[in-house]
């Protein structure tokens, strides 16, 4: 180590006594960023989950007198029975919170603050400091989006779309007054919180890299991360733009998105506008968010995957060229979901070609996770169980989207259960196992301590069952002609087969719910009270593992070491161990992949 | 089937308890050997064959959907002209992705449970092979290709709508929360509208022009009657947000939006009374009325009144998020034969006769 090495550390450890506050609050620190992230990411997620549990609850036994909603929803289930518009908030807050705060804050922010610096081999982001503001508007997004359940004519309830004009006019509906406000101020500090945060990890990845980490030599999980980002910066601001002419629609009478209206028995002055061209906007964001979701929890799987496989992830440059070709294809893919919104039907065919596109790198995608199975010699720890059970939603889920994607079919079953059964496996329960595998892989990291592994075998296998026990059945319903977003089908009798599916459905989401209980304990518990971590538990080959187990302020006690090889060197001939870390030189004569 | 369904559901706790129970009473085997958490040959070895079960587990609750609800699915008796195109192109992708499901999950699960971790195995290294990557990407390519072109077919054909076989033109008309329809008249023309005419002490309700000829023969109704065998091209309009008029039976949907005028077109070809016959509906039919006979008892029993006996009826939903009665938002549509078309119409006032004066 150089002298100058030396002098720098001990400057280090001399200038950062920390106080509670700083360290734990308002830390500029990416490690303790990144819990903070996954902590308020958890507690949103227990929210959006209940408010998927009441909503099965409702439809399985719809009208009957409940105790649970009694309890939780106040004066929105007078005498315990569910109130309509509530269904709807329901629905809406449930995806808002689960798309964004959980899935793209909780995700990316958690994995991408831990392990973009840690695995590049560098001492932090490149900004602390925004890196922290992030955070915290983050925090007041999450903390606004729960208030708004508390105004007076409830929160927005207009869909997680907020498509206007019903969420441009608070005649059309309660949610639409000071709740759809709350909303759209909650989602503008987000998109601001998502922004700095992109920022951060695009100029981390590319400036901050230690010598010898070329992009080729990059695992998975940054390439993911990196492009997630990239996606995030292009994407988001055109929400933000959205959101913002909705506002000055809602506030300052323009007419943006609304045109001839007339509510309430009297006719209102916007003239000119389309809520179409808000249906642009809001998924020109929207499509590519699902893959903002995605990207993470598929780059997590590849390095879960590859290391307990012991073997080399199968493909890596093709597992870059397809995170890359999906980055590029969800850019150009939106009108998918507008394929009878009243657009051009040639727009039609041209997002239907685009579409079906992406499911080429998707299947190479799944092809190399099972090859690199193959062969292997698979360490069954929890984390690896929640990798395969990814692959099989993604599988599941997005062989679907064929049905979806195909602007003919879509016409009979565009906004049915079965889309809503599609979306939920392939984005929703896929992303959402993402999560949970890089928890129990990375908790020894964040935590220094190991989760209980019975405890997550318990966790997965339940789940597992459960994910397909209610998502299964909902394509069948869909496929019936059952639209979403009903508070009831008793109104129509001609659903009333459907009934029973509807029930089963809402038995497995009480039980895979209930079991998330297990999932928590394990993971509060184990902060304080679970088995000490070693420095490598998984025996990986990525540089976070090779920073001590107690965290430090710049990651690395002295010179941040470099790297000699990719991060896939498991099971090398010519190497006694069956892994060989990224920072140890190649052997006299050893020659590394060409990849 | 209810009873079925309840021990299904019973069968899967006991299952999932059963693999607690298990993995539990390993934990004391793995205490005993220093419990580091990480998972050891035991583990490996259970949740190998756990994969195998759960492999087990997707193919039986894929083919008990298809037997208890394939046939609830709307694949099969479209009642209009592209109707069967769709339902084919509908099948051919479920065979793909049917196959596919099935092969890839077989492996998926098989390797987990085959290449289950060992000590002292070690894993092949095997890193790349361009030709098996290129297999599976040209594969993909051309079967998607395939199911694009026809696709695409599909889709033009259903949306090439078309003025030239005089097609009977009808305006759907949407607000929170019902529907209307307007049909053209004698003379099969619209009359102009627009909601700044909406005068509701006229009766005025859609904003048709007072002043335009071709509005004084509209017809306003609440049912959606349509003639059989004839193309109808349907311009749809709302007053206030977006709803969407989704007519399964037909395999037609469009989305209505308020300041502008969005169209769909379609044949019906088989009548309400037709429909009625085939034997899947009457199956059908039988079996809701079964449940509603069972939750008449429970309501009277409740002392509450007992649910109506279910007829068929093709129905227009509304199938976008549109305010609290979004739930409740339908219309009744009928397919009838030319004459009783004809004879249904006669009965219907007039635009022009059904204002109200203002005196």
């Amino acid at each position: 180590m150089s002298a100058h090495a030396d002098t720098h550390d001990a400057h280090d450890d001399h200038h950062h006594k920390e106080t509670f506050i700083t360290k734990y609050i308002f830390s500029q620190d990416h490690k303790m960023i990144a819990k903070q992230y996954l902590i308020t990411g958890t507690i949103m997620g227990v929210i959006g989950v209940m408010m998927s549990l009441m909503m099965r609850m409702q439809i399985a036994w719809p009208e009957e007198p409940n105790v649970i909603f009694k309890a939780l929803l106040g004066k929105w289930a007078p005498e315990g029975v569910m109130d309509a518009d509530i269904y709807l908030a329901l629905v809406t807050i449930h995806g808002t919170i689960m798309v964004f705060f959980v899935l793209t804050a909780g995700l990316s922010g958690t994995f991408s603050n831990l392990l973009i610096p840690l695995q590049i081999g560098a001492r932090d982001m490149a900004s602390g400091f925004l890196n922290m503001i992030s955070y915290w508007l983050f925090f007041v997004s999450s903390v606004i989006m729960v208030l708004s359940f508390f105004v007076e004519a409830g929160p927005a309830a207009a869909g997680w779309t907020i498509y206007p004009p019903l969420s441009a006019l608070p005649l059309a509906q309660g949610g639409s007054g000071a709740g759809m406000t709350l909303w759209l101020v909650s989602m503008a500090i987000f998109i601001a919180s998502s922004l700095l945060g992109s920022l951060n990890y695009v100029v981390t990845v590319i400036n901050l890299r230690t010598k010898g980490m070329s992009m080729t030599r990059l695992p998975l999980t940054i390439w993911a991360f990196f492009v997630t980002a990239v996606i995030g910066i292009i994407s988001f601001p055109v929400l933000l733009s959205a959101a913002l002419l909705l506002i000055m629609d809602r506030s300052f009478g323009t007419s943006f998105f609304l045109s001839d209206i007339f509510i309430q028995g009297e006719v209102l002055h916007y003239q000119g506008g389309s809520p179409v061209l808000f249906e642009h906007l809001f998924w020109f964001l929207g499509h590519p968010e699902v893959y903002i979701v995605l990207l993470p929890a598929l780059g997590i799987t590849s390095e879960i995957i590859a290391t307990n496989s012991r073997k080399p992830i199968f493909g890596y440059r093709a597992m870059v060229a397809s995170i890359l070709a999906i980055a590029f294809l969800s850019t150009i893919v939106w009108g998918h979901h507008m394929f009878i919104s009243g657009m051009n039907p040639f727009l039609g065919s041209v997002f239907t070609f685009t579409t079906l596109l992406i499911a080429i790198p998707s299947a190479v995608k799944a092809f190399n996770y099972i090859t690199t199975l193959w062969k292997g010699n698979l360490q069954m720890n929890p984390a690896m169980l929640f990798s395969i059970g990814l692959v099989s939603t993604f599988i599941t889920g997005g062989l679907t989207g064929i049905i979806l994607g195909d602007s003919a079919l879509d016409i009979n079953v565009h906004d049915t259960y079965f889309v809503v059964a599609h979306f939920h496996l392939v984005m929703g329960i896929s992303a959402l196992y993402g999560m949970f595998a890089g928890i129990y892989h990375w908790f020894p990291k964040m935590f220094g301590r190991m989760l209980n592994k019975n405890l997550g075998y318990v966790h997965f296998w339940v789940t597992a069952v459960c994910a397909y026990g209610v998502f299964f059945p909902m394509h069948f319903i869909g496929m019936a002609g059952l639209p979403r977003r009903y508070y009831t089908n008793s109104n129509f009798p001609l659903f009333d087969d459907l009934q029973d599916v509807n029930v089963v459905i809402t038995i497995f989401a009480l039980i895979g719910g209930a079991f998330q209980i297990v999932f928590l304990y394990n993971f509060f518990n184990s902060i304080f009270f679970g088995k000490k971590a070693v420095q490598n538990p998984w025996r990986s080959n990525t540089m976070e593992w090779t920073t001590p187990v107690e965290h430090i302020h710049g990651n690395w006690p002295g010179e941040i070491p470099h790297v000699h090889r990719w991060a896939y060197d498991y099971s090398k001939p010519g190497h006694e161990e069956d892994f060989v870390s990224q920072i140890v030189p190649l052997k006299e004569g050893e020659e590394e992949l060409q990849h | 089937m209810t009873a079925l369904l309840s021990i299904l559901v019973l069968v899967f706790i006991l299952v999932a308890i059963w693999q607690m129970v298990k993995i539990f009473d390993l934990t004391q085997t793995v205490t005993a050997g220093g419990n580091n958490q990480i998972a050891n040959d035991n583990d490996n070895k259970i949740n190998g064959y756990l994969m195998l079960g759960f492999l087990i587990f997707i193919y039986v609750i894929t083919i008990m959907c298809f037997v208890m609800y394939g046939d609830l699915p709307l694949m099969s008796n479209s009642a209009s002209e592209h109707g069967p195109g769709i339902d084919s192109l509908m099948i051919i992708s479920m065979v793909v992705i049917f196959f596919v499901q099935t092969v890839t999950q077989f492996l998926l699960h098989y390797f987990a449970f085959k290449y289950r971790g060992e000590k002292g195995k070690k894993a092949l290294f095997y890193a790349d092979n361009n030709k098996l990557e290129a297999i599976w990407t040209i594969i993909p390519v051309i079967v998607l290709a395939g199911l694009i072109i026809k696709g695409l077919f599909t889709w033009t054909t259903i949306m090439n709508v078309s003025t030239e076989n005089d097609p009977l033109v009808i305006e759907l008309y949407a607000q929170q929360f019902n529907w209307k329809a307007r049909y053209g008249g004698a003379d099969n023309t619209l009359g102009k509208a627009n909601v700044r005419l909406i005068d509701i002490d006229r009766a005025n309700i859609l904003g048709v022009d007072e002043s335009d000829p071709n509005a004084q023969d509209d017809i306003i109704t609440t049912e959606l009657h349509l003639p059989v065998g004839r193309p109808v091209l349907f311009k749809m309009r709302s007053q206030d947000v977006l709803h969407s008029a989704y007519m399964p039976h037909f395999r037609a949907q469009m989305n209505c939006v308020p300041g502008m005028i969005t169209q769909f077109g379609f044949t019906p070809t088989v009548t309400t009374v037709d429909m009625r016959q085939t034997p899947e509906m009457i199956d059908k039919v039988q079996n809701i009325n079964k449940i509603r006979t069972e939750k008449s008892k429970a309501l009277v029993a409740k002392g509450e009144e007992a649910l109506e006996r279910y007829e068929f009826d093709y129905l227009l939903l509304c199938n976008k998020i549109c305010g609290k009665s979004h739930y409740n938002m339908q219309m009744k549509i009928i397919v009838e034969t030319q004459e009783e078309y004809d004879a249904w119409v006669k009965t219907q006032k007039e635009f022009k006769n059904s204002l109200v004066s203002n005196d």
